[in-house]
C-alpha cells in the first residue's frame, strides 16, 4: 500500500476515534447501516434524467392534445434523449451490467426497483413510438395513442423513483417517505416544463409557463415539508455538499419560476434562461437529496438518535 | 414475489419459511449469541471465512482494540467486535481492575439476523434473494445483478458489494451444510458455544434461562437483542444476549423493516403522479389553440 493511502487510513482512523470518544453510544463512530454502493453520478444523474423525461412526456401530450406542434416533437425528443441516459445510467451502476434483464424475471410489488424496471420497459417503447411517428411523420393516430400513454406511464416514473430511495434503510431518505413522491413530482414537472420553456417558441409556451411555477411551487414547498419531517436528520440538507447543492437548488428554482412569471411571457431568451434556471434547480436538488441520505447512512447518530426517540414517544 | 411475501410484511408472520410458500418445511433454525460468553478468539471469523471460501479483504491495522475486521460485509459474515469499557462487568472482579478503577472488554461476534421481515429480501429486484425452508435469508449468485438495492436496504448494515466481483454477498447461514444436516461453520468452531446454533423456539428458551442465571448472577445489564417476535422487523433469526446497549455494539437500537411503509409510500407515489397529470391537465386547459 502506498504510504499516501496509509495517510489516508491514519486520517480516517484518527477521525473515527475522536468521534468514538466524543459519542461513546456508537461502535468506535462506524455507520450503523451500510451507505449505498450506488455511484453519484448514474444514481442521482438517474432521478434527475428520469425525472426530466417523465416531466417532458407529460408536457408533449399535453401539448400533442392543444395542437402545439413545436412543443410536442421537442419534448418527445427530450424524453428520449432523457430516458437513454437513464437506462444507461442504470445499466452502468449494476455490478453485473449483463444481467440486467433480470429485473424483469420477476414482478414483485414490495421493490420499488423492480416496479420501475416495469414501468421504463412500458415507458420505454412508448415513447420511443411516439418520437418516432413524430419526427418521421408515420402512424399519426398510433403516436398520439403512444404519446398518452408516455404520459401516463411517465407520470408513474416521476414518483416512484421517490419510493426507490425511501424504501431503504437510509434516515434521510427513509423518514422523508412521506414528502418526498411529491417533491420528485413537482421536481419533474419543473424540469420538464423548464425543457419545453428552453425549447418552444413563445407562442406555444403558455402551459409550459403555467406547469413550471406549478412545478417548481411544489418542489420548494414540499423541500420545507422534508426538512421538518426530518427533525435532526435535516442536519444532513444543511450541512456539506448537500447544504451546498439544496441551497443552490432553490435559489434557481425560485430565480426559474420568478422568471417564468416575469421575463418569459415576453422574451425567447427570458423564457430560456428561465427554463434553464429550473433545470438546473431540478438536477441539484436531485443531487442534494442524493448527498444528503449518503451523509446520513455515514454517521450513526442520524440511524441511532431517531430510534432512540422513537422509543421514548413509544414508551 | 408471492403475495405471501406481501402478506407477510403488511400483517406479520412467526413462520417466514410457510408465509414463503414452503408447505412442509423443517423448523425454523437460526443462532443464539451468546456475547456474554465472547472471548474474542475470532475462530467463528476464519471458520466462516475458510468453510464459505470468503476472500481476504484486506490485512488493515483499524485502532479499534482488537478488532481489525470492522464491520459485517461482503468479504465478513462473521465480525466479532471488541469493546473497552471502564465499568465493572457485574459482580466479576476483573484481572486488570486497580484501585479505584474497573476495566471490562465486551466481545461480540456480529452476523446475518436472517429477519422474519427481511428488507433485503423485500427489495431485491431480481428475486436473487429468496428465503430457504430453514427460514433463513440467502442470495442466489447466480442471479444477482450487483443492483445493491439491498444494501442500504438493511437496517443492520450486513449486506455489501464484493467490487472487484460486483455481486453482493452475505451470510447464508451455511445452506449448503443446514442441507446435509450439519451446523453452520462458526457455530461448529465455537469454542465456549457463544455462538449456539439450533431450531429457533429450542435457542429462544435457552436465552430465556440464560438471562435468568445472568441476573440472579449480578449482572443486571444482561438483555436479549433481536429475540421479539413483535419488533420492527418481526423479530431475528439471529439473536443475541447482550451486556450494554445495542448501539455501543453498532447495532440498531429498534430497527424497522423498510417496507412496514411501503403501501404509504405506494399510495404518495400514486397520488403524485396523479397530481403531476391533473396540474398538466390544468395548465393546458382552455388554452386549446
Amino acid at each position: 500500500m502506498s504510504s499516501a493511502a496509509d495517510e489516508h487510513i491514519g486520517a480516517r482512523d484518527g477521525q473515527r476515534r475522536r468521534r468514538a470518544r466524543e459519542r461513546p453510544g456508537s461502535y468506535y463512530g462506524r455507520p450503523i447501516i451500510n451507505a449505498p454502493v450506488w455511484q453519484e453520478r448514474d444514481i442521482a444523474g438517474y432521478l434527475f434524467a428520469g425525472g426530466l423525461a417523465a416531466g417532458s412526456s407529460v408536457v408533449a401530450a399535453g401539448a400533442e392534445l392543444t395542437g402545439r406542434g413545436h412543443l410536442a416533437r421537442s419534448c418527445k425528443l427530450c424524453a428520449s434523449a432523457a430516458l437513454g441516459v437513464s437506462l444507461a445510467a442504470l445499466v452502468h451502476d449494476l455490478g453485473r451490467p449483463e444481467r440486467f434483464l433480470n429485473m424483469l424475471r420477476v414482478f414483485k410489488p414490495t421493490s420499488p426497483m423492480n416496479m420501475g424496471s416495469w414501468l421504463l420497459a412500458a415507458y420505454g417503447p412508448l415513447n420511443g413510438f411516439a418520437t418516432a411517428s413524430d419526427v418521421l411523420g408515420l402512424a399519426p393516430r398510433g403516436g398520439r395513442a403512444a404519446t398518452a400513454g408516455a404520459a401516463l406511464f411517465g407520470a408513474g416514473i416521476s414518483s416512484y423513483t421517490a419510493a426507490l430511495i425511501a424504501n431503504t434503510a437510509v434516515p434521510a431518505w427513509h423518514e422523508g417517505h412521506r414528502e418526498l413522491p411529491f417533491l420528485f413530482a413537482g421536481s419533474a414537472a419543473a424540469a420538464g416544463a423548464g425543457f419545453g420553456l428552453l425549447a418552444a417558441p413563445l407562442g406555444e409556451s403558455e402551459p409550459a409557463r403555467r406547469m413550471a411555477i406549478a412545478g417548481a411551487g411544489v418542489e420548494l414547498l414540499c423541500e420545507q415539508l422534508l426538512e421538518r419531517r426530518l427533525g435532526m436528520v435535516a442536519e444532513t440538507l444543511h450541512t456539506g455538499t448537500a447544504g451546498r447543492r439544496m441551497r443552490a437548488a432553490r435559489a434557481l428554482t425560485g430565480a426559474g419560476a420568478l422568471g417564468a412569471v416575469t421575463l418569459a411571457p415576453r422574451s425567447r431568451v427570458g423564457a430560456a434562461l428561465s427554463g434553464t434556471a429550473l433545470l438546473a434547480g431540478s438536477a441539484l436538488t436531485r443531487f442534494g437529496i442524493f448527498a444528503a441520505g449518503m451523509a446520513s447512512a455515514q454517521d450513526p447518530k442520524y440511524t441511532v438518535e431517531p430510534q432512540r426517540q422513537r422509543m421514548r414517544e413509544l414508551g | 414475489m408471492s403475495d405471501g411475501q406481501l402478506v407477510d410484511v403488511l400483517l406479520g408472520s412467526a413462520d417466514p419459511a410457510a408465509s414463503s410458500g414452503y408447505e412442509r418445511h423443517p423448523p425454523r433454525m437460526g443462532f443464539f449469541t451468546d456475547t456474554s460468553l465472547c472471548i474474542g478468539c475470532k475462530a467463528c471469523e476464519v471458520a466462516c471465512k475458510e468453510w464459505n471460501q470468503v476472500p481476504e479483504d484486506g490485512l488493515n491495522w483499524t485502532g479499534m482494540s482488537h478488532d481489525n475486521s470492522g464491520g459485517l460485509g461482503a468479504d465478513t459474515w462473521r465480525h466479532v467486535a471488541f469493546i473497552e469499557q471502564r465499568a465493572p462487568i457485574g459482580a466479576h472482579q476483573s484481572n486488570f481492575q486497580r484501585e479505584g478503577e474497573s476495566f471490562r472488554w465486551l466481545m461480540a461476534s456480529d452476523v446475518c439476523k436472517h429477519c422474519t421481515h427481511a428488507a433485503c429480501l423485500d427489495v431485491c429486484p431480481t428475486g436473487a434473494i429468496f428465503r430457504t425452508e430453514f427460514g433463513t435469508v440467502v442470495v442466489q449468485q447466480d442471479v444477482c445483478n450487483g443492483c445493491g438495492y439491498c444494501v442500504p436496504a438493511c437496517p443492520y448494515g450486513v449486506l455489501d458489494k464484493r467490487e472487484d466481483d460486483g455481486r453482493i454477498f452475505k451470510c447464508t447461514l451455511c445452506y449448503d451444510r443446514l442441507s446435509a444436516g450439519q451446523e453452520p461453520a462458526c457455530a461448529k468452531a465455537c469454542p465456549t458455544d457463544s455462538i449456539q446454533f439450533g431450531e429457533l423456539d429450542e435457542l429462544h428458551e435457552r436465552a430465556g434461562r440464560r438471562i435468568e442465571q445472568l441476573h440472579e448472577a449480578g449482572v443486571t445489564e444482561a438483555r436479549l437483542y433481536g429475540e421479539d417476535p413483535d419488533d420492527g422487523v418481526g423479530g431475528d433469526g439471529a439473536f443475541f444476549l447482550l451486556l450494554d446497549e445495542p448501539e455501543v455494539y453498532g447495532l440498531p437500537p429498534d430497527p424497522i423493516v423498510t417496507t412496514r411503509d411501503l403501501p404509504e409510500m405506494w399510495r404518495n407515489v400514486a397520488i403524485a403522479a396523479s397530481g403531476l397529470l391533473a396540474g398538466a391537465a390544468v395548465a393546458f386547459a382552455g388554452s386549446r389553440r
